[in-house]
C-alpha cells in the first residue's frame, strides 16, 4: 500500500450561474508534494483553489486533509472552518489587512484564529519577516509597501499558519515585473522545507524548477498531469501542446 | 433699538457654563450606546439574520421616519403609561435613550454602507486564515469600516450636542432650560440666548477641530 495522501479531492464541481467551472475534479496530493496547476484564462484555477478552502462552495465533491474530510452537501460552519485552518492562501492582489502592520498582518491570526500567546505570535512574525528579507518593514502598513513586499508579507502571513496545505493563487500575476523575482525566491525557500503547496502560475520556468508534478487544466477539467519533464517537453493531450506553445 | 447689555452676558456665561457638563454627559452617553447599537443593527443589516432583519428594518425605519421630539415625549410621558417599570424614568435617562435610538437608527445606516464598502479582499483574507465571521468583523471588517464612516459620525455626535437641548422639553434643567430660566427672570432673551447659541456653537467647533484630528489619526495606515 501507498502512503496514505495527505490530501484527497473527489468529485468537485462548481458553476456559476449557468457555467460549469470545475467538473468532477479528483485530485491526490502527498504530503510535502509540491504541486503547479497551469492552463488557460477562465479555465477554473482559481476557481479550483477558492473551493479548497471553501471561499467558493462547491456544488459537490469532498475534500480529505488528513483527518478531516468535509463534503459539498454536508458541510457545516465549523466544517468549513476546520478546513480553513488547515489550508492557507496567498492571493494574486496580495489581500493584505489594510488596517495592520506587516508584523500584525501575521500575528492576527496566530492570536485570534490558533490562539497562541502575543508573545510567541510576535516571535513568530518577526521570525517570518526575517526569513521574507523583511524585518525592516515590520511597522510599515501594507499601503506603504511595494507590490513584492506585500505580496512577501502574504506569503509570510500564509507561512505563519503552518497549514497541512498552502494555496497559491497566480502570487506573481498582479507585480510589475521588476518584483517577480524575489516572491519567486521566497516561494522557492518555501518549497524547499517540502510544504505540501498547490501552486496556481503562468511562470512555466519557476513550475519546472520546483514542481513535482503539474497538472494542465482545460474547461473546467483536469486534462493532463505528470512530472514537470513529462507533462512539459512531451506533452500528451492536443490541448495542452497548443497552451504550452502559446505560453513559450 | 436697545444697546445689547455685555454686563449681564458675561456674567451669564459662567452660569450657563457650569450646565455644559449634564449636556456633554447626555450626549457623550448617548453616543456610547448609539455607536454600540448601531453597529449590532448595522452588522445585522449585512448579514441579513432571517426574522430578526424585519424588525431591524422596522425599527430603523421607525426612528429615521418621525421626529426626535415625538419619540422623546413618547417614552417620556407615553410609555410609562403602558410600561408600569418605567413610571419614574427621569427626563435625563428618557432624553439618553432617546438620543440612543434615534441616532443609532442612522448610525447604523452609515456604518452599514461602510461596511459593505470594505474590499471583498479584505473578507477573503480573513476567511482564509480561518477567522469566524465575528472576529472577521471586529479585527478587520468594522475598523476599516470606522475609518470610512467616521466622519459622518462624528457629525452625528454633533447633532446630538444640539439634540441635548430637547430635554429642555422634558422638564430637565440643562443648558437650554437653565437659558430659558434666566432668561425668563431677566426679560433680557436676546443676550441669553445669544450667549447659549455661543456656548453650542464653541462645542461644536471644538469638535470639529477633533474630527480632525481623529481623521489623520485614522488614515495612519494608509499614508504613505
Ligand atoms: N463569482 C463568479 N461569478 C460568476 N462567474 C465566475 C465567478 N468566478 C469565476 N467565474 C467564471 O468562472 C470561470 C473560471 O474562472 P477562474 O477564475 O477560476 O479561472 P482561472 O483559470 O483562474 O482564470 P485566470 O487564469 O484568468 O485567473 C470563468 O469563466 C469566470 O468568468
Ligand atoms: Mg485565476
Amino acid at each position: 500500500m501507498t502512503k496514505p495522501a495527505a490530501i484527497s479531492i473527489k468529485g468537485l464541481s462548481k458553476s456559476f450561474v449557468a457555467t460549469r467551472v470545475l467538473e468532477d475534479i479528483n485530485l491526490d496530493i502527498a504530503p510535502g508534494e509540491r504541486v503547479v496547476v497551469i492552463g488557460p484564462s477562465g479555465t477554473g484555477k482559481s476557481t479550483l483553489l477558492r473551493c479548497l478552502n471553501y471561499l467558493d462552495h462547491p456544488d459537490s465533491g469532498s475534500i480529505r486533509i488528513g483527518d478531516l474530510s468535509v463534503d459539498a452537501d454536508t458541510a457545516s460552519r465549523a466544517d468549513i472552518l476546520a478546513l480553513r485552518r488547515k489550508t492557507s492562501f496567498v492571493f494574486q492582489n496580495y489581500a493584505l489587512f489594510a488596517n495592520k502592520t506587516a508584523r500584525e498582518n501575521i500575528t492576527q491570526a496566530l492570536i485570534t484564529v490558533k490562539g497562541q500567546s502575543k508573545a510567541d505570535a510576535i516571535a513568530r512574525a518577526d521570525a517570518t519577516l526575517r526569513e521574507t528579507g523583511l524585518a525592516d518593514k515590520a511597522d510599515a502598513y501594507p499601503a506603504a509597501l511595494s507590490g513584492g513586499q506585500q505580496q512577501r508579507v502574504g506569503i509570510g502571513r500564509a507561512m505563519a499558519l503552518d497549514a497541512d496545505l498552502m494555496l497559491f493563487d497566480e502570487p506573481t500575476s498582479a507585480l510589475d515585473p521588476e518584483w517577480v523575482g524575489e516572491v519567486l525566491d521566497l516561494m522557492r525557500r518555501v518549497a524547499e522545507k517540502r510544504q505540501t503547496m498547490l501552486i496556481v502560475t503562468h511562470e512555466i520556468q519557476f513550475a519546472r524548477e520546483i514542481a513535482d508534478r503539474i497538472i494542465f487544466m482545460d474547461g473546467g477539467k483536469i486534462v493532463e498531469q505528470g512530472p514537470p519533464k513529462q507533462l512539459l517537453e512531451a506533452p500528451q493531450d492536443a490541448r495542452t501542446k497548443a497552451f504550452l506553445r502559446r505560453v513559450s | 433699538m436697545r444697546a445689547l447689555d455685555f454686563e449681564y452676558m458675561l456674567d451669564l456665561v459662567p452660569v450657563l457654563l457650569g450646565y455644559v457638563p449634564l449636556t456633554l454627559f447626555m450626549a457623550i452617553i448617548g453616543m456610547f450606546f448609539a455607536l454600540i447599537l448601531a453597529s449590532i443593527l448595522a452588522v445585522e443589516r449585512v448579514f441579513k439574520i432571517p426574522v430578526l432583519d424585519g424588525f431591524v428594518r422596522l425599527f430603523i425605519s421607525f426612528f429615521r421616519g418621525t421626529p426626535l421630539l415625538v419619540q422623546l415625549f413618547l417614552f417620556y410621558y407615553g410609555v410609562p403609561q403602558v410600561l408600569s417599570f418605567l413610571t419614574n424614568i427621569d427626563g435625563v435617562t428618557a432624553t439618553i435613550m432617546g438620543l440612543t435610538l434615534h441616532f443609532s437608527a442612522y448610525m447604523a445606516e452609515s456604518i452599514r454602507a461602510a461596511i459593505l464598502g470594505v474590499d471583498r479582499s479584505q473578507w477573503e483574507a480573513a476567511q482564509a486564515v480561518g477567522m469566524t465571521q465575528g472576529q472577521m468583523m471586529y479585527h478587520i471588517i468594522l475598523p476599516q469600516a470606522a475609518r470610512v464612516a467616521a466622519p459622518t459620525l462624528v457629525n452625528y455626535f454633533i447633532d446630538m450636542i444640539k439634540g441635548t437641548s430637547l430635554a429642555f422639553t422634558l422638564g430637565v434643567t440643562e443648558l437650554m432650560g437653565a437659558t430659558q430660566k434666566e432668561a425668563a427672570g431677566s426679560f433680557l432673551y436676546f443676550e441669553a440666548f445669544l450667549v447659549v447659541a455661543a456656548i453650542y456653537w464653541i462645542m461644536v467647533e471644538a469638535l470639529a477641530f477633533l474630527q480632525r484630528h481623529l481623521e489623520v489619526y485614522l488614515n495612519k495606515a494608509h499614508a504613505r
